[in-house]
């Protein structure tokens, strides 16, 4: 079966407008969050919400569009990609959203909500010859687009595919959320012992994928997308999709656990995610990896995060650094984890990335350098 | 090759199992005619009076589809075309009003459309691959190669691809099961047949 | 108070989609969650809201939920001191 490998990759959100500007960001240890205020009822929380004016200025054709906000950050996310690599008719777009534009709902403007209509929007703007896939899976759907893509390309329906991935800050989404009790009202902490629940972001993330190696390109060697048939919204006390997620990626890949350098978690900082999290690495015998979660510098990011930190991933593995976990004190759940608490130079080979969500949802993907 | 073993349509009060007519109700609204085929088939299952329209579609066909199933093996590829709007509407609908504003977290966890994948997973202990597609219409051109990835390569021993489709006062159910042995070959022109 | 029990009963029937259960089914002293009614985190949730919309009660902090839906009965004395609706 053909290898499949991660090329350019982009990232539209609060700390920044480039894969490098992102990463330069949290390497020096720079969080989007801070008090955001929201239209009445809602009234101020904690967030990562990207500046419109920020981004006016720097994409002032695009900003002026009138399309949904949220389409502009996903033409800004393809663009350099689209500008570097072209559109052949073999060129497969995946998207991968949780809500996609869902404030149009606020207008009742129903069609516009469909994710069909924004897929179709971006399909021409770029002029690609296919319909896009679209993957909405909860906030599994960036890792799984990544999945996805791999499978496809292994099954010789692609050879080039673009993935992108997106989610905006809307009072859709937050007023669910804090009906659920699942916001903190600080800046998270994930695994921490005083941690308190999720802070809510936005963002876009793109990739280009492809079989062939090249310069610099990353392989995606092993997935799996394991349901924990456990709860719709809680995750499974014993982390049982997750570890059979991990597992089975490992396998795949036929390498040992021990040569895992790095695992970038989804670590949303709830009570019960991250506790789940502990018990699938122990289970998994990865607990003395070191791991961290991005969700203290972006937010969750819901359906970006997987692959905005799937990138971020890349970044680490392509500089052998390891970066810490913003928001993290004290360990704070049941079993180990080697949670990163410093900026560090460390070799990474291998490294893993894992996301959970909503419906019992779980994905792993391996990556080697 | 895979074959398509078994398939179910559910459309204007009528369930169909392998193109032979299997249930009917002269019930039309939505809520009513799910909760009259969940009687129907004894179904002894509380956690369905808790689900949301797309998922109780879902849940039946599911429910028919896997009726006899004893593999635990078994992926689910499900689809539609408008996500979780029918049930997105209802959580906008509870936010829309400033001076009424009663957002429910019963609610708001149905609006993701994987969840449907969810409740079948729960139902059927379905620890399996899955993943949710949205598409205009059946989306077979990646469901074939995908769900030959996930047997060719033992990551399912069955697949269950489901169209499931209920927005408004439209719906409509269109699953079959996919594996090595069965009746129909699992060809585009096949499944769009069985669909029509 | 009475009252105020049977009406608890039904709301709490409606809102939690209990189908099979009729009021008379939930005994005052039942207990709500665990092995009771068999409620889950959601609907505990759920009372919390019903709290606010049926009666304008806000809950400072949610946890205090678990004393006060152990029971149709601890619910009803809770929402007769606090309700402003």
């Amino acid at each position: 079966m053909k290898k499949v490998f991660l090329h350019q990759t982009n990232i539209i959100s609060p700390l920044g407008f480039s894969t490098e500007e992102n990463f330069r960001a949290v390497c020096a240890g720079n969080t989007a969050i801070q008090p955001v205020t929201i239209a009445e009822p809602i009234g101020t929380i904690y967030a990562g919400k990207i500046k419109e004016e920020v981004f006016a200025k720097m994409y002032p054709k695009m900003s002026s569009l009138e399309i949904p906000r949220i389409e502009k950050y996903i033409l800004a996310a393809l663009e350099p990609l689209v500008a570097q690599r072209g559109i052949s008719e073999d060129s497969l777009l995946i998207i991968s959203t949780t809500k996609g534009n869902i404030s149009a709902l606020e207008k009742h403007q129903i069609e516009a909500a469909h994710l069909g209509t924004t897929a179709t929007y971006i399909q021409n703007y770029f002029g690609f010859a296919q319909k896009p896939l679209i993957i909405s899976n909860a906030c599994v759907s960036g890792v799984m687009a990544l999945s996805v893509a791999k499978r496809l390309i292994q099954m010789e329906q692609a050879s080039e595919i673009y993935v992108v991935a997106f989610d905006e800050l809307v009072p859709f989404i937050i007023s669910g959320f804090q009906s659920l009790q699942a916001m903190s009202d600080t800046i998270c902490k994930p695994y921490d012992i005083d941690r308190k629940g999720v802070n809510l972001g936005e963002g876009a993330a793109a990739v280009f994928i492809n079989t062939e190696k090249e310069e610099k390109g990353i392989e995606l060697i092993a997935d799996a997308n394991i349901n924990d048939a456990n709860h719709i919204s809680g995750p499974s006390r014993t982390g049982e999709g997750l570890y059979l997620s991990i597992t089975q990626a490992i396998k795949e890949a036929n390498i040992d656990v021990s040569q895992i350098d790095y695992i970038s978690l989804h670590g949303t900082a709830t009570i019960y995610n991250d506790e789940m999290e502990s018990i699938a690495l122990s289970r998994a015998a990865l607990d003395h990896v070191p791991a961290n979660s991005f969700k203290g510098y972006y937010g969750h990011t819901l359906g970006a995060s997987g692959l905005l930190e799937t990138i971020l991933t890349m970044e680490c593995m392509k500089n052998n650094k390891l970066i810490p976990t913003y928001g993290f004190e004290t360990l704070g759940v049941s079993l180990p984890i080697a949670v990163i608490t410093q900026l560090q130079e460390q070799p990474i080979h291998y490294a893993l990335k894992t996301a959970s969500g909503f419906g019992g949802s779980n994905s792993a993907i391996l990556l080697k350098k | 090759m895979y074959y398509i073993s078994k398939y179910i349509c559910i459309q204007q009060g009528k369930m169909w199992l392998n193109g032979s007519l299997y249930a009917e109700s002269h019930y039309t609204e939505f809520g009513d005619l799910m909760k009259d085929f969940y009687k129907k088939f004894q179904i002894n299952y509380p956690k369905f009076y808790k689900m949301d329209d797309l998922c109780k579609l879902a849940f039946i066909g599911s429910e028919l589809l896997l009726k006899d199933e004893n593999s635990k093996q078994i992926a689910l590829l499900f689809s539609n075309s408008e996500a979780s709007l029918d049930t997105d509407i209802k959580h906008q609908q509870s936010i829309q009003n400033v001076d009424a504003y009663y957002p429910s977290p019963a609610i708001f966890v149905y609006t993701l459309p994987n969840i449907a994948i969810g409740e079948v997973s729960i139902r059927h202990q379905l620890q399996t691959e899955s993943c949710f597609f949205v598409a205009d219409k059946l989306p077979v051109t990646h469901w074939i190669p995908y769900t030959n990835y996930l047997l060719q390569n033992h990551k399912a021993e069955k697949v269950v691809c489901a169209w499931v489709h209920k927005l408004g006062n439209n719906y409509e159910a269109f699953l079959y099961l996919v594996e090595k042995k069965g009746e129909i070959e699992q060809t585009e022109q096949n499944i769009n047949e069985l669909f029509k | 108070m009475e009252a105020l029990k049977q009406e608890l009963k039904v709301k709490i029937i409606d809102v939690l989609n209990l189908e099979d259960i009729s009021k008379d089914d939930i005994q005052d002293s039942d207990p709500l969650f665990g092995d009771g009614l068999g409620l889950d985190s959601i609907d505990a949730l759920e009372l919390i809201v019903l709290l606010d919309k049926e009666y304008g009660i806000k809950l400072a902090d949610p946890k205090q939920g678990k004393e006060i839906f152990q029971s149709i009965e601890t619910m009803a004395a809770y929402i007769s001191e606090n309700r402003t609706k």
